[in-house]
């Protein structure tokens, strides 16, 4: 993340030294974007706030332990529903890992938690229009539960 | 059922009062300190805010001046319609130096869109970048083990390349939203067609 800020800075001074104008207009066109979006953002953060507090490792535990396809549409939906930084999601599937949930639940959590994203929907609709938006999500959780089945297929 | 106009009406007040929303729970676990959920969703609302502040700034901005410098010809080169697969590992590469979560990208390949990025291309870059950055690599390799990590990374790259061949065929005729460039007001329904100025 720092590299990415550092990158924008040089960017964004090499540009103000090339043409003062041209990097004005370029904000402008970003912050007009941001302003856009902003309600969109909003809801985001409503969204996350109150699933991070209703999820707790304990109640996945819960949801993830056992064998069969419950818990693995459970790691299916869950995966789906929350959106977790990485920093945080795996050290939280690495402790799910060692109290005993199987790998294939595990893949199906990480895989569709990387890959669809219910509560950036809004967001995404407003980025690439309604319909895009809900057929990426969609195609994108059938791609997780395949890839989290032949993922458990080929670890075990 | 409401009539179109209040449809409309719902969804610009709905953001906001969900914001306000959590906003009085959190006043209100600040009121009663049983309630603890309203702490919690305060605490974690504050957070997310706080990643987002972090990286959507610098996303912008990096979006602004790439609307303005890059020329549309050497991204309609390298990632439009003639591209073809060649286009694939451009994109992958693309997303794998970047970091941070998928909701930063949604800007990124908007402005790829906006340059001549074809449809299938779009949707190859979000999901390469949903599956594959790097940062998120280490991450992995640390807490599920290197196994894992490539078997998901193997078995996730024709699945996210099939995924945006579908959602390309599923949805003709895409185009990116014009509403990012349309002057001050705010458009519900993107127009599709347009593309904006700098785009002769």
């Amino acid at each position: 993340m720092i590299y990415l800020a550092v990158f924008t800075g040089t960017a964004l001074l090499l540009s103000l030294v090339a043409d003062r104008r041209k990097t004005w207009e370029g904000i402008l066109f970003g912050a007009r974007m941001f302003l856009k979006i902003l309600p969109a953002l909003v809801l985001m953060v409503v969204a996350v706030g109150l699933l991070l507090s209703a999820l707790n490792p304990r109640f996945l535990e819960s949801m993830f332990g056992g064998a069969g396809p419950v818990p693995f549409l459970a790691g299916l939906a869950v995966g789906a529903v929350a959106l977790i930084p990485g920093f945080i999601a795996f050290p939280l599937a690495g402790l799910l890992r060692s109290n005993g949930v199987s790998t294939a639940v595990l893949a199906a959590f990480v895989t569709s938690l990387l890959m669809v994203g219910v509560v950036t929907l809004p967001l995404e609709s407003r980025f690439f229009g309604q319909k895009a938006a809900l057929w990426r999500n969609v195609l994108s959780l059938l791609a997780a539960a395949v890839v989290a089945l032949a993922m458990s297929l080929v670890l075990t | 059922m409401k009539g179109e106009k209040s449809g409309i009406r719902f969804k610009t007040v709905l953001p906001w009062a969900a914001g306000g929303a959590v906003l009085f729970l959190w006043g209100a676990s600040q009121l009663w300190p049983k309630f603890a959920f309203g702490e919690r969703v305060g605490r974690s609302s504050l957070e997310m805010i706080r990643e987002m502040a972090g990286i959507l700034p610098v996303m912008f901005i990096l979006v602004g001046l790439f609307e303005v410098w890059v020329p549309r010809k050497s991204i309609e080169r390298f990632l439009g319609r003639e591209a073809g697969w060649k286009a694939v590992p451009w994109l992958i590469l693309l997303a794998t130096v970047q970091a941070g979560p998928l909701y930063g990208a949604f800007p990124v390949a908007l402005g790829l869109a906006r340059k001549g990025c074809s449809p299938r291309n779009v949707f190859i870059y979000l999901g390469a970048f949903s599956t594959l950055k790097i940062p998120l690599l280490t991450f992995e390799v640390g807490f599920l083990g290197w196994q894992f990590s490539l078997a998901r990374v193997l078995l996730s790259l024709p699945a996210f390349i099939i995924v945006g061949v579908l959602v390309d065929r599923l949805v003709p005729g895409w185009t990116p939203p014009e509403f990012v460039v349309s002057g001050g007001k705010t458009d519900l329904k993107p127009k599709a067609g347009q593309l904006g100025r700098g785009n002769p």
